[in-house]
């Protein structure tokens, strides 16, 4: 056991793991203090999850901007930034995904591509300024990202009551030569939202390790995060490289506006609060340790839980924010892994008296 | 319309939006200057308002007018309990106190509303009876020019925070105990050297700052939402933090900031009745203070310096 705790490899498995175990356990408890039945609670859950062919394309569906948020986040922090700024992102590269889809008359083949790249420019844009300040004025990336998450959310709003406003709050939809949606997929999965943007985000999660991994400049990266100084004494251009990787980041989040914008809804609302998925996606990077497998699972385990939520309330009564709870959960579990490891190793060594 | 005229629409509008700004901002202070980055502040407002509206639900029966002032120093235990998930996750586990905060934000938005649905069965709550009402002073509000202006049609709670930030000004730097919490801010190790207990102080920095944005939310909600929902305090507790880093980490700033940011979301409401700035786009005055703070960070409104040790875990006997 005690070799388990400092073996790096099984404990990035692990915590994760024991993590989701934990915030589902005390999501049960919170269910039975509640005056809920947590059995039928969860049972509920998972049919609503995996139940029906139905069931696992929305799962699916849902799973797919939160696994480009989770990218994106997980990009940043990999080279030593935490960009909270994903919600914002995520904002302009939907609007910016729809207006192209709505805007312009082209063919599909040059529609879809144009649209989804205007997404992941915008979103890289938003994310330049936060990257561009750090670089620049050594302006801390967290505070910079989130005010960007406001000016984001009003100034779309205010963008589409301007120049794409349709009516009842929301934008003009997409031309259908733009649409990511499938009846091919939809038919397979018992008429769900299901569209190609799952190819998109499986695309997008092997070029996050490719870049990361198979990569000179993915080095460059990393070691930036790893350690600043010695990068810098080692002739890397630090600030150029932390522009770099918060765009790259940025663009990902762009990508899952583009889901949202050119799949699920094929519109963009005036909102006037946040969506969340952003945000969503610091949880998703968490569980899924950063690795773009680990995302994939763990943005598929969201998803199910965020859109199984409402059947769970339908079935039995629990109002469906305990999801959120059990989210909020697992991520001080993920995050105080401190503890897991100190009761692992304490587990350890009473089993080796 | 003339320019006192202007005011008197103006300045009360600004310091009734601004009172809850104040609260937050000030109990931000208390934790960042301790060291522990606070991003949790929306969900410990969010949470404040939550307890601000069922406890003054609970209490309008017996206890009338007085509920919400109740209400309000009961929000404000119950969020510096609830601060305590930050501390323990963020200083004993030594969590990422980013996403501590964020973690924070998250509970406290699915487990009021969570609670909300388990005790009224509906989404959002009922309007109070009772909420913090605008008063007009008498005797002051009948000197000439600034009577009309700063005395008539404010809620009392606008004064309170302003004289409290005049009080924390004088804890922070004027007071043994200040002196404490800004050394484990600035430099943990020396402090701890000089035997001053870093983890102690750091969790009272927290939960000070719980307390405070408890308060924050309940005024929030008692005296300008009246109800409580999912979107009550949407991004309160952010535009707290804003004025807090522009205000650079002082109360006295961040009392400057709070106002000038109230002042702001006045303004895209009564905006409309003025001249001039009815001609603005009220997107421009809503983005104003997130533009803002983030030129303040860059350095383009005078340099402000985070406490030095923020954000970093303290490991005893670690240099």
């Amino acid at each position: 056991m005690n070799k388990l705790v400092k073996n790096e490899r099984v404990m990035m498995i692990l915590i994760p793991v024991i993590s989701a175990i934990l915030g589902l356990i005390a999501g049960a408890v919170i269910m039975l203090l509640g005056g809920y039945d947590p059995m039928l609670g969860y049972q509920s859950l998972f049919d609503g999850m995996f139940g029906t062919p139905k069931a696992i394309g929305e799962t699916i569906r849902a799973m797919t901007p939160l696994a480009l948020a989770g990218i994106a986040v997980a990009f940043a922090y990999k080279t030593g930034l935490f960009n909270i700024g994903v919600e914002g992102q995520l904002l302009v590269g939907w609007l910016a995904s729809v207006w192209v889809g709505y805007a312009f008359d082209l063919p599909a083949v040059i529609h879809i591509p144009l649209a989804v790249l205007a997404a992941a420019a915008a979103g890289a844009v938003w994310a330049f300024i936060p990257g561009f300040l750090k670089a620049k004025f050594h302006v801390h990336e967290v505070i910079v990202s989130i005010m960007m998450n406001y000016i984001a959310l009003y100034t779309t709003s205010s963008l589409i009551r301007t120049y794409l406003y349709a009516g009842n709050e929301k934008s003009y939809d997409i031309k259908e030569s733009a649409s990511l949606a499938s009846s091919f997929l939809a038919q397979l999965t018992n008429n769900s939202r299901l569209h190609y943007g799952i190819l998109i985000t499986i695309a997008a999660a092997v070029v996050m390790w490719f870049i990361l991994n198979k990569t000179a400049k993915g080095f460059e990266l990393r070691a930036v995060g790893f350690n600043q100084h010695a990068s810098q004494y080692a002739g890397m251009n630090v600030g150029r490289n932390i522009v770099l990787s918060m765009a790259i980041s940025g663009a990902f989040a762009g990508l899952a506006g583009a889901m949202e914008g050119l799949g699920t809804f094929q519109y963009m609302g005036t909102f006037t609060a946040f969506t969340g998925t952003g945000f969503d996606g610091i949880a998703v990077a968490l569980l899924g340790a950063n690795s773009a497998i680990g995302i994939l699972l763990a943005s598929f385990f969201f998803g199910g839980l965020q859109t199984a939520a409402p059947q769970m309330n339908f079935m039995t009564g629990v109002p469906s924010e305990l999801i959120q709870i059990v989210i909020a959960l697992i991520i001080f579990f993920v995050a105080s892994s401190y503890l897991i490891r100190w009761v692992l190793g304490r587990a350890g060594k009473g089993g080796t008296k | 319309m003339n320019f006192l005229e202007v005011l008197a629409i103006i300045i009360p509008a600004a310091l009734y939006s601004a009172a809850p700004l104040i609260f937050t901002a000030l109990g931000g202070i208390f934790s960042e200057r301790s060291g522990v980055v606070n991003i949790g502040l929306e969900g410990l407002m969010m949470f404040g308002a939550f307890t601000g509206i069922v406890s003054t639900l609970l209490l309008q029966d017996s206890l009338g007018a007085w509920a919400p002032w109740v209400a309000i120093l009961i929000a404000a235990v119950v969020c510096a309990v609830f601060s305590l998930i930050h501390a323990v996750a963020s200083i004993t586990l030594k969590a990422d106190q980013t996403v501590s905060g964020v973690a924070l934000n998250f509970l406290a938005a699915g487990l009021s509303i969570f609670l909300i649905k388990k005790i009224f069965g509906k989404g959002q709550t009922d309007f109070i009876q009772f909420r913090i009402d605008k008063v007009t002073i008498p005797g002051l509000s009948d000197i000439p020019i600034i009577g009309k202006i700063l005395f008539s049609n404010v809620p009392i709670t606008s004064y309170i925070a302003i004289a409290l930030a005049f009080a924390v000004w004088y804890i922070i730097y004027k007071t043994p105990f200040g002196l404490r919490l800004r050394s484990v801010g600035e430099h943990p190790m020396a402090a701890d050297t000089m035997g001053i207990k870093v983890v102690r102080m750091r969790y009272i920095g927290v939960m000070i700052s719980g307390m405070f944005a408890g308060i924050g939310g309940a005024v929030y909600a008692t005296s300008i939402a009246t109800n409580f929902a999912a979107g009550t305090i949407a991004g309160q507790g952010f535009l707290a933090i804003a004025a807090m880093i522009f205000g650079k980490w002082h109360p006295i700033g961040a009392l400057g900031a709070a106002m000038f940011f109230g002042l702001a979301q006045s303004l895209s409401i009564t905006g409309a009745q003025i001249p001039v700035i009815q001609d603005i786009p009220s997107v421009l005055l809503t983005i104003a203070p997130y533009v803002l703070t983030i030129l303040a960070l860059t350095g383009f409104v005078g340099r402000a310096e985070a406490p030095k040790a923020l954000g970093v875990p303290y490991e005893k006997g670690r240099r």
